[in-house]
């Protein structure tokens, strides 16, 4: 497996989430933040907030919850070309990174995200357990954006 | 009560890359299904267009752009879009107001020119929307959902690159004998793994395209058929249906899947709903079919395609490929014409391109590409944010 980590602020950035109200602020203790309906207990990412999309409830109060931060690969893929805007480019020339769809296991949902840098399709494999981590995005002059990212969990046992 | 409607003619522009107005494609197909049915304009008395969004104004009102460039005859009509599904879609319509009684013969177009690469989100900031903000937070691409289905088959079935390879190369020879496929050429197995890859495990030749094309189909009451033709190619059923929740796989454009931590996940998943309803409709099962139409964004989902029809149980798909089955002179050919494969996507001309196949064939004029005896045929398709769209043709 390649060297894998997360890029820290070297600057006096501010850090700012890319999107608003999607995960904790928090980078010790990153958790993507969903909803939950009070009627009937369903979860949502990215929260709802106007009616529950369970057909059977008319719920329109939704808690707030933190999603599991640990979950295990469903599928993955990468991007070997640069997609296009509004993504934001942060070297040049272009550098692959990996996608992956994360079953949680609780919410029994899957949700998406890039992989940290230095992972490669090759270090991946379904049912491989993973964690969410807080991650610059991209930079412009005033800010870093942050988004979550999927990180594999250290120490998995022997090689695939 | 039967909801069959006739298919007195079908059209098609070629399928390629000019960069010229849409309208140009759909007025050709048009014509050419007017001449296929042995109909004038002046005969329309309907126009369902299928929208295309990515060329301004005359692509949101489809309908009333191509009546106005047929020449405005004061006909009735409808313009919708409904992604991938437009063509279904704009068929649908069509089919209900010659059902209700409100049209006697109706004209369905879908026209489309594309920008080159992978299709990006309509421009301008748009944070709310979840195809903004996919490619914003997370890159992902069109590609990169299909990189998933296709490495879930690899995952859990040991779906290899052989056998998604193997996809590209049956419908190459396919296409190879149809004059509207924009890609005529018989890619090996090798030049296939060759080329460059795009959203592991997919490369570059197992991606669709997006191309210019347009196609049209005359739909009429079977009244109507039987003053005019003996034995009409009929469409029997379309499927339009939406997932029922919670959708536990993972769809374009979006970052989650639905939760089935309260409601469980539907005995039946989405893509199989689809044709189910279809079938349903016509009063047919898949063993009924004689060949079908898939929507192959990639090689890899053409297998999924064969298990949400089916064609055989989950996980079988890449042994129907290795047997042979789905080429044509095999059991169940699927995508004779060549498929998206060979064509390349116009959005909203590829479903009414999937009926204009299927017509070809239950009629015995599909030439070098024909199967065999052709009777009974379905397409198969899905539009972004949960349009079905399926259509059974039979004669």
């Amino acid at each position: 497996m390649g060297s894998v980590g997360y890029r820290r602020a070297v600057t006096a950035k501010a850090r700012k989430p890319a999107v608003e109200g999607w995960f904790t602020d928090d980078e010790a203790n990153p958790a993507l933040l969903g909803s939950r309906c009070t009627s009937c207990g369903t979860y949502s990412f990215p929260r709802e907030k106007t009616l529950c999309k369970n057909p059977s409830c008319m719920g329109r109060t939704f808690d707030e919850v933190e999603l599991s931060r640990r979950g295990t690969i469903w599928s993955f893929t990468n991007a070997c070309y640069q997609p296009p805007p509004p993504y934001v480019p942060v070297s040049d020339p272009f550098e692959p990174f990996c996608i992956a769809a994360v079953e949680l296991a609780d919410e029994h949902m899957v949700v998406m995200g890039q992989m940290v840098d230095g992972v490669t399709v090759e270090d991946l494999h379904a049912g491989m357990e993973v964690e969410i981590v807080l991650d610059t995005l991209f930079e412009d002059e005033e800010n870093e954006y942050v988004v979550w990212r999927w990180k594999p969990v250290a120490a998995q046992g022997g090689p695939k | 009560m039967s909801n069959d409607v006739a298919i007195l003619g079908v059209g098609m522009h070629p399928w390629g890359k000019w960069g010229r107005n849409f309208i140009e494609y759909g007025i050709e197909a048009a014509q050419n299904a007017l001449a296929d049915a042995g109909l004038e304009w002046s005969d329309i008395d309907y126009v369902a267009g299928a929208d295309t969004i990515r060329n301004g104004y005359p692509g949101f009102i489809a309908g009333a752009t191509f009546s106005q460039a047929l020449g405005w005859k004061g006909n009735r009509v409808s313009s919708c879009y409904a992604a991938c599904a437009s063509g279904a879609q704009a068929l649908s319509i069509a089919r209900a107001q010659i059902l209700a009684g409100l049209s006697d013969v109706a004209l369905v177009v879908g026209a489309d020119t594309t920008p080159k690469g992978f299709f990006a989100p309509v421009g301008g900031d748009r944070p709310d929307d979840p195809d903004w903000l996919r490619f914003r937070l997370m890159g992902a691409t069109n590609p990169a959902y299909f990189g998933l289905y296709a490495r879930r088959r690899m995952e859990v079935y040991g779906a290899t690159e052989d056998d998604f390879a193997a996809v590209r190369v049956k419908n190459g020879r396919h296409g190879l004998e149809n004059p509207y496929a924009r890609y005529r050429k018989a890619f090996t197995r090798e030049e296939v793994l060759e080329s460059a890859m795009v959203a592991d495990p997919l490369r570059l030749l197992e991606i669709c395209a997006t191309s210019d094309g347009g196609a049209a189909v005359v739909l009429s009451s079977m009244d109507y058929a039987r003053k005019h033709t003996t034995d009409p190619a009929r469409i029997t059923a379309i499927s339009t249906v939406t997932p029922t929740y919670p959708e536990p796989v993972i769809e374009m454009p979006n970052f989650a899947t639905d939760s089935a931590s309260v409601v469980p996940a539907p005995a039946r998943p989405f893509r199989d709903s689809i044709a189910h309803a279809a079938y349903e409709e016509a009063g047919i099962g898949p063993e009924d079919l004689d060949l079908a139409e898939v929507y192959d964004l990639s090689a890899a989902l053409e297998l999924d395609w064969y298990e949400n029809i089916g064609l055989c149980a989950p996980g079988d798909a890449e042994k129907l490929l290795r047997d042979g089955d789905t080429t044509i002179g095999g059991k169940i050919p699927v995508n004779p014409s060549g498929g998206l494969s060979c064509f390349g996507e116009a959005i909203p001309a590829q479903a009414i391109a999937q009926v204009c196949e299927l017509t070809w064939h239950v009629r015995g004029t599909a030439g070098e590409r024909q199967v065999e005896g052709a009777r009974v045929g379905i397409t198969i398709n899905q539009g972004l944010f949960g349009h079905g769209s399926s259509v059974i043709v039979q004669r």
